[in-house]
Order: structure tokens, then C-alpha cells, then sequence
């Protein structure tokens, strides 16, 4: 199987809710609602053996267009053949389905997501900071984040 | 005083009068066996591992915000800062993503990609043998620290040569390395060449044949195949596991096509598939494989540039958006980078194999001793710099 094919039954699949699929290129990637995650994963791990969660990258994409998650997918094996994910929320609405029953590794990955930039995922077990401190505001890799001016008493000094 | 001075004995205690109770134990932050800033909370009863949870983050220093924040060649810089042991690789982990987004029309120099390959493979080397050595010493045998350590140096002595650095190299960049190197700093890495290759039998006799180091290891946190590729294992962790997945074979970046050399896997020569021996000793075998790859880079070493034409001054990647990685020594270390066409990137992402191996610590640690832990945690060669970022 090549990656049109892995493509090709991701579509024959779902259908119209591929929202966007890119099998070539610099980044090869498909695009689904937050709402179709979950049956996807679960697609991709047992029918098409994607079995390794390489990386999960949140992105700030800027006004009007949202916070867009990219799930780096993989099959373990010596063609290593995957696709990446991508899913965008609304600011407002930004709730993707966890999917760290999926893949394990997901687990501090979602919650590296919702540390740095603030994307809630639904159905985690422990959506808890695991980078900054506990009594962190805000998410740093917003674009709109604004550094505190001070932290325990301890000054800012950065101009 | 007393007016008595007979001391009473306390009576032997039955078996009713004795309480036994779960105790919650804080490994860390400060600690020498977790290797540097990662705080274990660990659940005992008596001496037996529960559960335990790593909380990481004490090192967290806003990697990924500061490259958004600086430019491309500045970036280079903090990716070193990263995997601390393994500086060249995160360097090229990184300009390859910057090169996959320039595409074909900038072409790294042959001699660049050669240099890039020993560095890359010397540092491998260097990295392991720091993870021999202080395991080793987390196990209770602190001579074979002292002689990894003096091959380390040669390696480290090296790179202080090629580029004025000794851990934070900053040398391989976008469109080659920053600098060439002479007729002394190519002699020095044939000396080590020759210098090196019996030495692994030393660090073999010292501890892959020591009874107590292999007791310590053997049929100790075993890692099944299954469960590391659920954890997003990559490296001589998954490859004790049995798996012979190395990106430098499966997908080739660079030139490690034209290298010969075996991917190490774990076969559980003393104990279990998986075990924290066979991680080790993938570390020990790795070597002689990276050397062999260095002496056969450095004897075909061609001349001409050293970096690319194309880049000068200013960097500005092309838009788009790219994913690269590369076989650390560690595992992958992957980049995500997004350009807008500017000097400063849009968002960079790494992804490092430590952050994986230490979220699958706690799968593999419950049931076992807490001096087992120890030599768990050892086994997984973690590096916190890169887990926190």
C-alpha cells in the first residue's frame, strides 16, 4: 500500500467527511471535523495498522481561522508508510476528542496541547499542565498570549 | 534521673500488633538517579513499586516560544540545548526541516553531508557511552564511568577542535556545517578510529560480563514490543524490545544509504526480550556499529564545499510547512516547522524520544523493587533537557 491507496480508503470510508485530503507534497495530510476523530483513529490503528502516534502538534493558526491539531501517524514497520492528521476548532469551541485510549502516547501529548496552547480534549482522564506550573495562566503558544509581569513575586524583566 | 535503672525490653510484637500502610515516596526533583530535574512520585508497600507517575516539566524554558520569537539561524542554537548529549543530531534534525522546506534547488555539499554523518555518529557514540557509564554507576559499579569517560573526552576534544564547543556545538547548519575542517582535526578522528575499537571490550568485560550488573538487569522492567509502540518508543528502547526499526535504514536521510552497518536489536541474551539489559546492551553493540560507520565516512570524505552557496546571510524558508526526523541517539527527534516566508519561523514543534520513554516508565515499573526502579529509569537513558524543552 502506498499513501494514495492509505488516502483512497480513508475517503472510501468517510466520504464527505474528509474535509480536505493532501496525499503528496511536502506534508501529506487529511482533514476531518473534531466529531469524526474518534471513529477515524480508531480506523487508522486497526484497519490500516497505523499503530504509532509519532507526534501531536498544536498549532495557534491565527484570527479567524483557529487552533488545528496535526496527529503524525505510522505503521511500525520497515515502509514506515503515514499520513498526518489535522483537525481545527473555533477559539471558542476548542474541543477535540481525546484519543489516548487510541494511543497511549497521546495521553502527555493531549495534555502538552492543552498546556501550551489551550485545546480541551474531551474524554481525557487527567487534562492536567505538564510543562508549566500548575498555577500557570493562560497558554503560552497562543499568538494573543501576553507574558505575566510577575509570577510569585518574582519580577519579569524581559522588555 | 531514674530511680530505676533496669531498662525494660519491649515485648516482641505479634502479628496483630503490626500496621502495614501504602506510602507515597518522592523520587526527584533532586535527585542523582533520575538524571537531572524529573521528580517520580512513587506508591510502595515496603520495598515493591505499586504505581509510580513521572512529573516532568522542571527544566521547561519555552522551547518552542522562543523560536517563534528568533530567527532560523538563532534556532539552531536552542535546538542544541535540547538533547544536551546529542547536540549535532538536533542540529540536523532541524536544518533538514529547514532544507525539506527550500526543496530540491538548495543541495547540501557532498563533503557537508560526510561531515554531518561522522559528527552525528561520534556524537552517538559519545552519548552512549555517557549512558553506559552512568548506569553502571546507578547500579553500583562506578569504574566503568571512569573509562567511558576518558573515551568521551577524545570525542569531545574533537568537536572543541571542529568547532570551539564541547557540548552545545551549534555546527551543523541550514546548507552544510559552519565550518571545514583541515588535514589535523581528519587525523584526529582516524586516531580515534583506531584508538576506540578495542575499547568496547573493556566496557564488555567490566560490565556485560559482570554478575552483579547483569543480575541487576536481566528480566528487569521488561518492555513487551507491543507496549512500546502504544508509548511511542523509538531508539534502543524499542529496539531492545526486538524490533530492528532505525530510520537511518528505513528511511534514510542524508547519506546513510551508502553506509554498511546492522541495526542492533535486543535478543535477550541474559534474560527476557525487553529487559533493561537488552537496552543496554543495544547502547554497547550501537557503538561498534557507529564507528565502523565512522571510519567508512572518513576514509571516503570528498573535498570541495562545506556548506551551501545558496545560503548566505539571512535565512527565509519558503512557505509551507514541513515534518522531518532523524534517528538520535535516543530515538527520533522529529520537527515540525511552519513558515510564513519571514526570517522568524511561525511555529516550530519538536518531538523528542525521551518524552515518550519516560511516559512508559510507569507500564513497566509496577510490581518491582524501588532499587529496580532505579535501574528502570537508568535503562530508559533519559534526558530531561529535551522532555521539557
Amino acid at each position: 500500500m502506498n499513501r494514495q491507496q492509505l488516502v483512497d480508503r480513508i475517503k472510501a470510508q468517510f466520504g464527505d467527511r474528509v474535509l480536505e485530503a493532501v496525499p503528496d507534497g511536502l506534508e501529506p495530510f487529511v482533514r476531518v471535523q473534531a466529531a469524526d476523530w474518534p471513529a477515524l483513529a480508531l480506523f487508522l490503528r486497526d484497519q490500516l495498522g497505523l499503530d504509532y502516534l509519532g507526534c501531536l502538534t498544536g498549532i495557534d493558526r491565527g484570527k479567524g481561522q483557529g487552533l488545528e491539531a496535526i496527529y503524525h501517524l505510522e505503521k511500525m514497520d520497515k515502509d514506515r508508510l503515514g499520513i498526518a492528521v489535522r483537525i481545527r476548532v473555533p477559539y471558542e469551541a476548542a474541543e477535540i476528542p481525546s484519543v489516548e485510549t487510541v494511543w497511549r502516547t497521546a495521553d502527555w501529548h493531549e495534555r502538552e496541547a492543552w498546556d501550551l496552547l489551550g485545546i480541551r480534549f474531551t474524554g481525557h482522564h487527567n487534562l492536567v499542565r505538564i510543562l508549566c506550573a500548575e498555577d500557570w495562566e493562560g497558554h503560552p503558544l497562543r499568538k494573543d498570549y501576553r507574558s505575566p509581569d510577575t509570577y510569585h513575586g518574582v519580577k519579569n524583566n524581559v522588555v | 534521673m531514674s530511680s530505676d535503672p533496669v531498662l525494660t525490653v519491649p515485648a516482641a510484637p505479634s502479628a496483630g500488633d503490626l500496621r502495614t500502610e501504602e506510602m507515597l515516596l518522592n523520587m526527584g526533583p533532586q535527585h542523582p538517579a533520575t538524571h537531572g530535574v524529573l521528580r517520580v512520585v512513587v506508591r510502595t508497600d515496603g520495598e515493591i513499586v505499586l504505581d509510580c507517575e513521572p512529573h516532568v516539566g522542571y527544566l521547561h524554558r519555552c522551547f518552542e516560544k522562543h523560536c517563534e520569537s528568533v530567527t532560523v539561524l538563532q534556532s539552531v542554537l536552542y535546538t542544541d540545548r535540547l538533547d544536551y548529549l546529542t547536540a549535532m543530531g538536533n542540529n540536523w534534525g532541524f536544518c533538514l526541516a529547514i532544507e525539506k522546506l527550500f526543496g530540491p534547488e538548495l543541495v547540501v555539499p557532498e563533503r557537508a553531508q560526510y561531515m554531518r554523518v561522522i559528527c552525528q555518529e561520534l556524537n552517538r557514540i559519545a552519548s552512549h557511552l555517557l549512558a553506559i557509564g552512568t548506569y553502571g554507576m546507578d547500579i553500583g559499579a562506578i569504574t566503568p564511568f571512569l573509562y567511558c569517560f576518558r573515551e568521551r573526552e577524545k570525542i569531545l576534544g574533537i568537536f572543541e577542535a571542529i568547532c570551539g564547543q564541547r557540548l552545545n556545538y551549534n555546527y551543523i547548519r541550514p546548507g552544510g556545517v559552519a565550518y571545514d575542517w583541515d588535514d589535523r582535526m581528519v587525523g584526529m578522528i582516524k586516531d580515534f578510529c583506531g584508538y576506540f575499537r578495542p575499547k568496547v571490550a573493556e566496557y564488555d568485560d567490566l560490565l556485560s560480563e559482570n554478575e552483579i550488573f547483569v543480575r541487576r538487569t536481566a528480566d528487569v522492567g521488561v518492555l513487551p514490543l507491543a507496549t512500546a509502540i502504544q508509548y511511542g518508543c523509538t531508539g534502543p528502547v524499542l529496539r531492545g524490545s526486538g524490533v530492528p526499526r532505525d530510520l537511518r535504514k528505513d528511511q534514510p536521510y542524508g547519506i546513510y544509504d551508502r553506509f554498511t552497518f546492522d541495526v542492533v536489536v535486543g535478543k535477550g541474551e541474559k534474560g527476557t526480550v525487553g529487559d533493561c539489559f537488552d537496552r543496554y546492551i543495544c547502547r554497547m553493540r550501537e557503538m561498534e556499529q557507529s564507528i565502523s560507520i565512522v571510519e567508512q565516512a572518513i576514509n571516503a570524505l570528498p573535498g570541495g564545499e562545506y556548506r551551501s552557496a545558496k545560503i548566505k546571510g539571512k535565512i527565509r524558508p519558503p512557505k509551507g510547512e514541513a515534518y522531518t526526523r532523524i534517528e538520535n541517539s535516543r530515538g527520533e527527534v522529529g520537527f515540525y516547522v511552519v513558515s510564513d516566508g519571514k526570517e522568524v519561523l511561525y511555529r516550530l514543534k519538536c518531538r523528542s524520544p525521551s518524552f515518550h520513554n519516560i511516559s512508559v516508565i510507569p507500564e513497566i515499573s509496577r510490581g518491582s523493587m524501588v532499587a529496580d526502579l532505579i535501574a528502570i529509569i537508568g535503562s530508559m537513558d533519559i534526558v530531561l533537557g529535551e522532555v521539557d524543552r
